[in-house]
């Protein structure tokens, strides 16, 4: 009946593309929900922080106050749309069932783990790209370190994508999946660092402050951007390697024990 | 890489000891022991609850087992379930397909998830839809298909990469007759291109139009694992009924056939395996009765399939309905 089977790893390639275009697929054929929503976001931050109350507020770190939360705004945007978008994705086919398309199939967890994130990274970066051209309007752009920058984009996009998939392997609802995005991710993403240096913190609360992984992310784009960081570089990414590797294995157990997804 | 080839003549499937008892505590599967040999066509009957659902489910690595052991074609579930999942071919009782996905696009994620490179995906998809009547809905968005219609379209993602055993979990229900036998006669095609076919109805008359052998399931045990032919001949006696020509009102002393008159123009007899019918047509003609019709009273499959599980069926009465 069928033609001779392809090898093992073509056959995984073909599925991790198979999963990737269904994801893109996906994000794209909803993009009023996707893609504008960010855009619109943070077009309010610039006009607000930005403009109306940063000419106030003057400089921060030696730069334009509006010029200093640009990564910030850039990386939020990232953070939370590389999130949600894995965690609704792989809850929703969970939710309707068809991820037993993928299990009842002879995918590894791993190929199933990076099909999803890198749809989760893509659609971040397309809305990093979306945010990135509307700040242009506000401020004028300029890239200190293009590699660092791209790096600590995708490094923080794939964080958040683990992280919204293992997120969406222990949910049982839609309550479960709105409940971290709500009080973890967002309390984390503004106490990270987006509109202030932690500079201007207590010492204690600097100390609390390091504490949370997004402001590693924060500063490590805006060292890429600006060329200015309250936290040292190699540290920003040793913390992101770390913890997309703790994350990775921790998504990759759920997986194989099919938590959330056998009985 | 496994290497590992199953021999021609490993049966489709080997179920030994398999059991499963959920975190609830409710034991599904109870010791269960079946084969299913390559090419077969295999009905796996049982009421509701019985456990056939929860087979399936470890069959298709949706349900993790308690005990026992599962091979497909050779291929041992526990030590390479990749091998087991391409031999297999899973069509579920309830719809789970992506609803904002189009036909084609359900069709070639299912072959892109088996590693089934696009040319042929895509050739598997146009061959399988048009079998199943749905290529002129390729285009179109599953959520607004018809019942039916999301029905067969499940029988081809199962089918999309080519499995030597498809699984169908009830897949005629709630769909109308025609198209029914439409599907039976697709998969007695597909059956005779070697595909073993395994299949759980409510529909008895399906199973035993379509089946060569059967496995009943009752409360997480098997109760019976025959060849449909051995199933029904056990079967005593069979109930016709009688169409009459003209009506009778007084019923004749009926000797070897026992004969109930239900209305003037309807009679009920009782044939035992032993006897033949023409000794009965002869008799009835000697008392001037002209048949003009005639039928059985009930499905033969059904009624054993009742005797069968019948033992074991709760009394309605004794829990508690209508208290």
């Amino acid at each position: 009946m069928s033609a001779a089977a392809p090898r093992r790893s073509s056959r995984y390639a073909i599925a991790f593309e198979t999963i990737f275009r269904k994801e893109i697929r996906r994000f794209l054929r909803i993009w009023p929900q996707t893609l504008i929503p960010p855009a619109i976001t943070m077009t309010l931050y610039f006009v607000i922080f930005g403009n109306l109350i940063g000419r106030r507020i003057g400089t921060m770190g030696g730069h334009d106050y509006v010029d200093y939360i640009v990564p910030g705004l850039i990386m939020m945007s990232v953070i939370t749309s590389a999130y949600a978008n894995v965690v609704s994705s792989f809850f929703g086919a969970k939710f309707q069932r068809f991820v037993e398309e993928l299990l009842v199939a002879p995918v590894p967890s791993h190929v199933i783990l990076a099909g999803f994130v890198a749809g989760g990274v893509v659609r971040g970066m397309l809305v990093a790209g979306m945010v990135t051209g509307v700040s242009l309007l506000f401020t004028d752009l300029r890239i200190a370190h293009p590699f660092i920058t791209l790096s600590v984009m995708l490094l923080a996009a794939t964080l958040l994508s683990v992280a919204g998939f293992i997120n969406a392997l222990y949910a049982k609802s839609f309550d479960d999946i709105s409940i971290v995005p709500t009080f973890v991710l967002t309390p984390l993403t503004y106490l990270g660092g987006v509109f202030y240096s932690i500079d201007l913190l207590p010492a204690f609360w600097q100390d609390v402050s390091r504490l949370n992984p997004i402001l590693y992310m924060v500063n490590a784009f805006r060292f890429g951007m600006l060329g200015h960081s309250d936290i040292s570089l190699p540290m920003a990414y040793g913390m992101m390697l770390l913890a997309i590797g703790a994350g990775v294995v921790w998504a990759l157990v759920l997986l194989e024990r099919g938590t959330g997804l056998r009985s | 890489m496994n290497n590992t080839v199953s021999p021609a003549d490993a049966p489709a499937l080997v179920i030994e000891h398999l059991a499963k008892t959920y975190a609830s505590g409710v034991e599904a599967l109870k010791n269960v022991s079946l084969t299913v040999a390559a090419g077969d066509f295999f009905a796996l009957l049982g009421p509701n609850g019985a456990g056939k659902s929860t087979l399936i489910g470890i069959l298709s690595a949706l349900v993790n087992k308690t005990g026992g052991q599962v091979r497909v074609f050779g291929h041992d579930l526990d030590r390479d379930l990749e091998a087991v999942k391409r031999c297999l071919g899973v069509v579920p009782q309830e719809f789970n397909c992506n609803g904002f996905e189009t036909v084609q696009h359900v069709l070639l994620n299912q072959a892109g998830y088996y590693g089934v490179p696009r040319r042929t995906a895509e050739r598997n998809a146009a061959h399988y839809l048009k079998a199943l009547g749905l290529w002129d809905k390729r285009d179109d968005v599953v959520r607004n298909l018809s019942g039916g219609m999301k029905r067969r379209l499940m029988i081809a993602r199962a089918l999309v990469h080519e499995p030597r055993l498809l699984i169908l979990d009830e897949p005629t229900a709630g769909v109308d007759i025609e198209l029914r036998r439409g599907m039976w006669t697709f998969l007695q095609a597909l059956n005779a291109q070697g595909v073993t076919i395994i299949l759980t109805t409510h529909y008895l008359e399906e199973a035993e139009q379509l089946c060569r052998n059967i496995a009943i399931i009752d409360h997480g045990r098997i109760v019976e694992h025959t060849a449909m032919r051995d199933l029904l001949a056990r079967l005593g006696t069979e109930t016709l009924v009688l169409t009459l020509a003209e009506p009778v009102h007084v019923l004749p002393a009926s000797g070897d056939y026992p004969l109930r008159l239900n209305d003037a123009q309807t009679l009920e007899v009782d044939v035992r395996a032993d006897q033949d019918l023409n000794s009965l047509f002869a008799w009835l003609e000697g008392r001037g009765i002209r048949v003009r019709f005639m039928r059985n009273k009930a499905n033969r499959l059904e009624e054993l399939f009742v005797q069968l599980v019948g033992a074991n069926a709760p009394d309605v009465a004794d829990a508690g309905v209508g208290a």
